[in-house]
């Protein structure tokens, strides 16, 4: 008994040992941003040798972080906005032609973006300095290893909410893969840094996002995902074991996350060989190193939150990111997201050395109509219970865009950008955290959105839209419905569909049908991998050109496969999800629609339309589906073990018997004479008759 | 076992069968019907009590205030309707859009085989506009739907006020986890025949509507709202749906427990429960209740709106709202919260309702009769019929018949079988098709050219028997009608057993009146007695009956004239239902059952 208890004794003290270290381990990990200060601190000196003496080994972490970046501001006076220009539109018009078509969203995207920041600055160019913000493009002397920007767009919907979109870039220029291990962590979150460094990531997407974006309602969003996890990962062409590293890295994310990204295995993964290209630099095709897997059944919440905000530089203390403590109350929103994108990018113009990019994003949208009880104004304060107070002191860049001009601002702001998001012309209104004016006397920055009209004006239908459906009725047979809208007046253009579904329905391919206004559609590529049961999904990706202003239709038929009693879930009459379809597309964009030409611009400039604005990459994703697949009654184990065992019993019985029982002939009894005759022969020894 | 194996055991046991055939036979009968009618005893029944654990315990704090704007919408849109002269549909989409939801809206047309007299409508067409309050942080995969007609005339008004103020309220709640659909629906069960088959893309019956634009992914349960007054005395909750088939008994259980809850009175086939079962009044009080829903269910038409859900695996029910003469009056608000508290506890289900019964009967509210307690009286009813085989097959010594070399051709056997049928088919096919021949030829109207062919072909049925036997050579034998005998009897066993396991009043009731006839029919019995017997009990005259029993039971006794009439306009419902809901009723009937009872109006007549 004794020892029982001693071993119990030591038992606890074992569990309290490694509890210990867990939560030091865990400590050390959330406080890896301080461990990143003094490792600044160091490098700081080293960095600032031709300028003048600081005492900056007593400096706190954000001054060092301040000196860094005046320093690059002294050391590069050449970044002068208008050369920058030169270079951005040169990148642009480079990247667009070099590359091919599924690349240019992001790079139309990042033009964009960097278009905007070159707008800003070009405003600002009248009153202050301009800001560091541009000094990664050009090839800095002693290059600043790492960087971070913040920014918050927030852009007013027609259907009358606001959404909100948070995004925060690391860039570091480093190496993970070639050279010595990687230790040193400033900025760049060392969780992921060793993630991408041991599975040699080359490119890696994730994003959690609850709700589904109603693209005809909201338009479209600046970073399109499915409901549920999403995560595709590029893997470097030096992996062997792909499929090892993938399932590795998933199970490993999870913990990261927090997310059930290890319930990600072969039967929901899939290689598209079209719909998913590297985002960042690297022109690999081969899709053996792509892995793409969606779990529409995750649902995400706070705790996911937290190793999200964990990954940030300032964490959730400052910052425009101080809004997530208020995002707890995401109870009003209608839709949430969070994602990650980690990819290398160039450098510079000219590519010469690479940098690897950390893009975390939130994307939120409130809904005015619950929480404002249908008055149309809106401030920060009211969305998140806090004000601005100041920006992220590790950031280079912390600006606050607005979008629109359907409302009246306070306090209002002389920066304007203008730039061509998602092939529509927005303005926006720029707030600059890094700069104390924008906080005013009040030290804290409070927009107010107040509409100036009751209507906020038509809202241009979205080009490109999709839609999904189950049909017909029975647990035996379906089919699923693609509609695929494309409410472009005139111009045709081509979509890559891509399909995921799991083997347990059983698609008949040869039931596949595409069909636009009535006709008949063929499509001019077509990957289709069948599944094996329990070990793979079916995948369909399609190219499919859609005639302007149509519906085009896909439908396929299915059979709902019976599971093992053990492959249900534990909510089996839940249903089972099927994935969202992925639709990419070049859509002509918006502005180059604009036939009349109202807009004030130089009559010469319109003889041909504008070409980098003809079209812009897009990807819609349709909502998934719930099927019910022929469920047992899994409150019924008695009765059935009670009907097998009386059927085994009355069979097993009755055949046993029948079986083991010797039959025999029963002779009526003989006659006295007979009878007789036989006492005498008994006697006599001789055989009865 | 050892009955199997051993002779003279077996010989005994079908000895005992063969000799006490007939009084088994009358006993099971009895004990079939009396067991049937103890059903409605509440001791013999049990209470219900909700098996979904997601509805069960949470409770719901119902605060929907805003029952006077409801009607004040109400009365608007009756306004509106009056106006339009049929379904506003600009107006509602407008006050939908501006409550906050999606609206799409989706048309349809629809020509009926023939005219339908009781509505009045040939060519319909019509408009369904239905609205989506998106569920926030949901990704539209299931949804809830609560829908109200559009009724010609005045009726429904309030229906649609209520269902209007319910999704301006809903709207403003953060709650929903999953989508919820607001319809209105034009022509009742035609309109809502449109849109379903829109959502699930199907077309079963060749309507022509418009496909739909919104969806909210797959419905998990659908309540259909029909109010007609401001205020309402109690509510009536209808489950019958298309072929009998009814919702979860977790929705009923629901509803009761809400109206408990708000202290609203609520009935089931329009009957108030009793709390005194052990008087003889108490009982009758539940065996007709009990009763209405055998007949109701055994009509196999969706009794409400609601009906057609339940073909898509969505459960449904409808819920009415009663003005009577009664004091206590229960007004809008109280409605709105009823609705409100019931879709709260739905938006928590976490899987389909699948935990209570499918198969049940409630002779009240309160309690309800599973498909284990019920299908022994018509297993003591079903057993006749194979007690009757075993009597044809083995002789009185417990020996087989021996097929002898007489035995009858399978000709002899297969010619009254494939008339029988021919016959059937006619009377499925023929009515609608010779509608307009008839109505050229006689001063009808096409439902009565229709019903009146129908019934014709009926009675023209009946002379078969002696037709028949033209067509075979020479003299039927008594091993004959023997083999004839047996094949009607496995083949009315197989059809009623089917029929009950799906349906199970329909198949009580058909097995009430063909069990006997089934079972005693002889060539060899009186021939004008029997025939007459036989003609009382046929498949069409228990329709007729079942007419008086529902309007005696209903409490609204009808003249045999006005009997008759009632009786012609169930048969051209039950032929339209078939042709625009897919009711299989009438085919049932014409196709199968009509054929089997011929077989034995043919035994009966064997020469």
């Amino acid at each position: 008994m004794a020892a029982h208890r001693c071993n119990i004794f030591m038992l606890v003290f074992v569990l309290c040992g490694l509890t210990y270290v867990f939560v030091r381990a865990d400590i050390e990990d959330t406080n890896h941003v301080k461990d990143a200060e003094s490792v600044a601190v160091d490098i700081a000196p080293k960095a600032n040798i031709g300028a003048s003496l600081r005492s900056t080994k007593t400096e706190d972490q954000t001054q060092a972080a301040e000196e860094e970046r005046q320093w690059e501001a002294e050391t590069n006076p050449a970044d002068a906005p208008s050369d920058n220009k030169a270079d951005h539109v040169h990148d642009t018009m480079q990247n667009l032609d070099s590359r091919p078509a599924p690349y240019a969203k992001d790079q139309t995207q990042e033009a964009a973006e960097e278009e905007r920041q070159w707008e800003a600055t070009e405003v600002k160019e009248a009153d202050r300095v301009p800001d560091t913000m541009q000094t990664p493009d050009v090839p800095p002397l002693t290059p600043a290893k790492d960087q971070f920007q913040e920014e918050l767009v927030i852009r007013p919907l027609h259907s009358g909410d606001i959404y909100a979109s948070f995004q925060f870039r690391t860039m570091w220029d480093t190496d993970f893969l070639r050279g010595s291990k990687v230790s040193h962590y400033r900025l760049f979150p060392k969780s992921l840094g060793q993630v991408i460094s041991k599975f040699s990531v080359r490119e890696l997407h994730i994003s959690f996002t609850q709700g589904y974006w109603r693209t005809m309602q909201w338009g479209q969003p600046f970073l399109p995902s499915p409901p549920g996890a999403e995560l595709w990962v590029w893997f470097q062409d030096t992996v062997t074991d792909v499929d090892g590293a993938w399932k590795e890295l998933t199970n490993v994310l999870s913990g990261i996350f927090c997310a059930s990204l290890n319930f990600i295995d072969s039967t929901n993964t899939v290689q598209p060989s079209a719909s998913f290209k590297p985002l960042g630099l690297g022109n690999v095709t081969d899709q053996r190193f792509l892995r793409y897997a969606v779990l529409p059944r995750e649902i995400v919440c706070t705790e996911n939150l937290t190793p999200w905000k964990k990954l940030l530089p300032c964490g959730s203390k400052v910052a425009v990111c101080l809004m997530f403590d208020a995002l707890m109350k995401v109870a009003s929103s209608q839709s949430f997201r969070l994602s990650y994108n980690t990819s290398e990018i160039c450098h510079n113009s000219y590519c010469k050395s690479t940098v690897w990019e950390l893009r975390q994003t939130l994307n939120v949208v409130f809904d005015l109509h619950t929480s404002g009880q249908g008055k149309r104004e809106w401030s920060l304060f009211k969305m998140f219970s806090r004000t601005v107070t100041e920006a992220c002191p590790l950031a280079s860049s912390s600006k606050v865009y607005v979008d629109g001009e359907l409302f009246e601002l306070s306090p209002t702001t002389p920066l304007l950008s203008q730039a061509v998001v998602l092939g529509d012309r927005r303005t926006y209104s720029v707030y600059d955290l890094t700069n104390q004016a924008t906080f005013g006397q009040t030290r804290s920055l409070n927009m107010l959105l107040r509409w100036r009209a009751a209507e906020s004006g038509d809202m241009l239908r979205p080009l490109l839209h999709g839609e999904r459906y189950v049909a017909g009725y029975g647990l035996q047979t379906g089919e699923i419905h693609t509609l695929m809208y494309n409410n472009h007046p005139y111009r045709a253009f081509p979509v890559l569909l891509l399909d995921t579904v799991p083997w347990y329905l059983r698609l008949y391919i040869h039931t596949l049908t595409v069909t636009s206004k009535g006709r008949d559609n063929k499509p001019s590529y077509i990957h289709y991998q069948p599944s094996k049961d329990r070990l793979r999904p079916h995948l369909l990706e399609m190219l499919v050109q859609l005639p302007p202003n149509s519906v085009t239709e896909v439908t396929m038929q299915f059979e709902r496969a019976l599971l093992k009693w053990t492959e249900y879930t534990p909510d089996p009459n839940h249903g089972f999800y099927v994935g969202s379809s992925v639709i990419s597309a070049l859509v002509p964009s918006v502005v180059a629609m604009d036939t009349n030409s109202t807009r004030e611009c130089p009559l010469f400039s319109s003889f041909f339309p504008c070409k980098e604005e003809s079209s812009y990459f897009m990807r819609v994703y349709t909502e998934p589906l719930l099927v019910n697949l022929p469920t047992p009654d899994f409150s019924m184990p008695y009765n059935v073990i009670c009907l097998t065992c009386t059927v085994v019993a009355v069979g097993y019985g009755s055949l046993y018997n029948l079986l083991t029982r010797t039959f025999q002939v029963e002779e009526p009894s003989p006659g006295l004479a007979k009878r007789l005759a036989n006492i005498i022969r008994r006697l006599r020894g001789v055989p009865l008759l | 076992m050892g009955l199997l194996s051993d002779p003279n055991r077996r010989r005994a046991l079908t000895k005992l069968l063969t000799r006490l055939n007939a009084p088994i036979c009358v006993m099971c009968y009895l004990a079939g019907v009396a067991w049937f009618m103890g059903l409605a005893f509440e001791p013999f029944t049990l209470r219900t009590y909700m098996s979904e654990n997601a509805m069960g315990s949470t409770m719901v704090e119902e605060r929907f205030p805003a029952g006077e704007r409801a009607l004040a919408t109400g009365r608007e849109f009756a306004a509106h309707k009056k106006k339009v002269g049929g379904m506003p549909v600009d107006w509602l989409v407008k006050t939908m859009q501006s409550r906050g939801l999606e609206v799409f809206t989706q048309s349809f047309t629809r020509k009926l085989p023939f005219p339908d007299e009781n509505k009045e409508r040939y060519m319909v067409r019509g408009t369904n506009v239905y609205g989506i309050l998106r569920a926030p942080r949901a990704p539209r995969t299931e949804a809830l739907v609560l829908s109200a007609p559009c009724s010609e005339g005045n009726n429904n008004n309030q229906a649609v006020g209520l269902l209007l103020g319910l999704a301006q309220y809903f709207r403003s709640q953060i709650h929903w986890a999953k989508d919820i659909i607001f319809l209105v629906n034009e022509h009742d069960l035609i309109g809502m025949q449109a849109w379903l088959e829109g959502y699930h893309h199907t077309n079963t019956t060749g309507g022509d509507w418009s496909p739909l634009q919104g969806r909210g992914g797959s419905i998990q349960a659908a309540l259909s709202l029909e109010l007609s007054s401001d205020v309402i005395t109690s509510l009536d909750l209808v489950l019958e749906g298309l072929n009998g088939q009814l919702p979860n008994l977790d929705l009923a259980n629901l509803f009761y427990a809400f109206c408990q809850k708000i202290g609203v009175l609520c009935t089931i086939q329009g009957k108030l429960q009793r709390n005194d079962w052990d008087t003889t009044s108490g009982y009758s009080h539940a065996a007709q209740t009990m009763m209405l829903m055998v007949l109701k269910q055994a009509s196999g038409r969706p009794w409400g709106d609601h009906g057609l859900f339940l073909r898509y695996h969505i459960e449904a029910a409808s819920i009415r709202g009663i003005n009577s003469f009664r004091q206590y009056k229960t007004d809008t608000t109280t409605i709105g919260r009823l609705l409100e508290g019931m879709y709260r506890k739905l938006n928590n289900l976490l899987e389909r309702l699948h935990q209570s019964y499918f198969f049940y009967l409630m002779p009240s509210l309160s309690r309800f009769v599973s498909i284990g307690y019920y299908m022994p009286a018509f297993g003591l009813l079903a057993v006749i019929l194979l007690l009757r085989v075993s009597f044809h097959l083995w002789d009185n010594r417990g020996f087989y018949f021996y097929l002898t070399p007489s035995s009858p051709g399978v000709l002899s056997i297969l010619t009254p079988v494939v008339i029988s049928h021919m016959t059937g088919v006619a009377l499925y096919t023929l009515p609608i098709l010779s509608q307009e021949m008839a109505v050229q030829h006689f001063p009808v109207s096409e439902t009565e050219a229709v019903v009146l062919t129908a019934i014709a072909i009926y009675t023209a049925g009946l002379a078969l028997p002696h037709n028949t036997h033209r067509l075979l050579q020479g003299e039927g034998t008594e091993e004959g009608w023997r083999v004839l005998k047996l094949v009607a009897l496995l083949y009315l066993a197989v059809l009623l057993g089917c029929t009950a396991l799906i349906n199970f009043s329909l198949g009580f009731i058909l097995a009430l009146s063909l069990v006997p006839i089934a079972a005693f029919i002889t060539p060899h019995t009186p021939k004008a007695l029997s025939a007459a017997i036989m003609v009382l009990l046929s498949p069409g005259c228990t329709l007729l009956y079942c007419v008086f029993v529902f309007q005696e039971l209903q409490e609204t006794p009808v003249s045999l004239q006005d009997g008759w009439m009632l009786f012609l306009s169930v048969i051209s419902q039950g032929i339209l239902d078939h042709a625009l809901y897919g009711s299989l009723v009438y085919p049932l009937l014409a196709l199968l059952i009509y054929p089997c009872w011929l077989l034995l109006w043919n035994i009966l007549f064997w020469k």
